[in-house]
């Protein structure tokens, strides 16, 4: 599943060259998992990506922001449920990726918010999104977009 | 669980509201002699199990139609509050409602699914219409005026509320309740979002029997 260890730069050239692939980055000590979105229909300004993010390294990262040139901005959410009420809210200081773990962004969870969509996110296309983390930097990766009923990467969709 | 609690709060509420009416007509002297609290309390047509959700409504669909409590009478129906640009709960859930609706199999074409979007302000009749079109199953999308939207959250106890988010932009906090219906469009329960399918699709069943 994982493509290489520490082969940042290789990495990143290769996921910038290849297109449409749910595929993995490596970059420093991050490993990027499949990252996938949920299509959009036309009209819907806003849609929400997901991904895994592991950290191999010895010491503690954070990934602070991210931008994609398919939205007006990009943040990283945090979903909840409690009460029977569903909140959304940014993550301002950003999501902190322990050492030695790996955290999902995943539905009923985190999300990447793509805020100020400049067209849908078309069914099997990818979306390119830059990820920037406080230590392993820029890394470039692309969300597959999947079925809106998918609820994983893996999944795809009831259909 | 939760369902009944939801249910039990509002009828506490008539029942309260009823005894402070009471209390007026009693302090007026007004035919207090024949009207007994307890026979009050008895007649009132709208007390019954579940009677505080749920009531009539007007919306506009998303083909631009009229959609009313009267049009969804006599086949159950579940409905969702949300909104399109809601990334995770609202597809999640609507996702949900498609596939144990292919679970329940024949049974799955006896009741509707009903989204509306609490966010008129941006989402469109027609917006809502391209994002429903896009589960795979029928689901009829809706939206209303503010003051259409504010008398179906309040009749349904749907909590909805705009959060400003950086860059403008804006989110809403929102009930994640699915709302079961029979089809008289009477409330029957809810289906939870923590709620495991096994539980959903038995009260799903419920409604269609």
């Amino acid at each position: 599943m994982l493509i290489g260890t520490r082969v940042a730069v290789a990495a990143i050239a290769f996921a910038a060259a290849a297109p449409l692939l749910a595929q993995d980055v490596a970059a420093e000590s991050l490993h990027i998992g499949q990252p996938w979105s949920r299509q959009t229909a036309p009209g819907q300004s806003a849609g929400g990506g997901f991904l895994t993010i592991a950290n191999r390294g010895t010491a503690d990262d954070r990934l602070v922001s991210a931008s994609s040139p398919v939205a007006a901005e990009v943040q990283i959410h945090r979903m909840t449920v409690e009460g029977g009420i569903m909140k959304m809210r940014q993550m301002a200081d950003g999501l902190v990726i322990p050492a030695g773990r790996t955290v999902a962004l995943r539905p009923g969870g985190y999300h990447i918010m793509f805020i100020g969509l400049k067209r849908p996110l078309a069914l099997g296309t990818s979306v390119p999104v830059t990820l920037r983390f406080a230590h392993a930097g820029e890394v470039a990766v692309r969300f597959k977009v999947l079925p809106i009923t998918a609820m994983s990467a893996e999944e795809g969709g009831d259909d | 669980m939760t369902d009944e609690q939801g249910a039990g709060r509002p009828l506490r509420r008539v029942r309260l509201a009823l005894w402070i009416f009471v209390g007026i007509v009693a302090a007026g002297g007004v035919i207090l002699a024949v009207v007994s609290p307890s026979k009050v309390a008895r007649d009132a047509p709208s007390i019954s199990a579940g009677a505080g959700i749920g009531g009539p409504f007007t919306l506009t669909a998303a083909d631009g139609s009229v959609l009313t409590d009267q049009r969804l009478k006599g086949r159950p129906f579940a409905i969702f509050f949300g909104f399109t640009r809601c990334p995770d709960v609202c597809p999640t859930s609507l996702a949900r409602m498609a596939k144990l609706r292919k679970q329940l199999g024949a049974d799955g074409d006896k009741f509707d699914i009903v989204f509306v979007s609490v966010d008129p302000g941006h989402d469109t009749p027609a917006d809502i219409g391209s994002y429903v079109g896009l589960f795979g199953t029928p689901v009829v999308g809706a939206t209303g005026t503010a003051d259409q939207l504010a008398r179906i959250e309040q009749e349904y106890g749907v909590y909805v509320r705009k959060v400003p988010i950086e860059g403008g932009d804006y989110t809403i906090d929102h009930t994640a309740a699915i709302f079961l219906m029979d089809r008289d469009g009477r409330f029957v329960t809810t289906i939870d979002y923590h709620e495991n399918d096994r539980t959903a699709l038995k009260k799903l069943r419920r409604i269609v029997a």
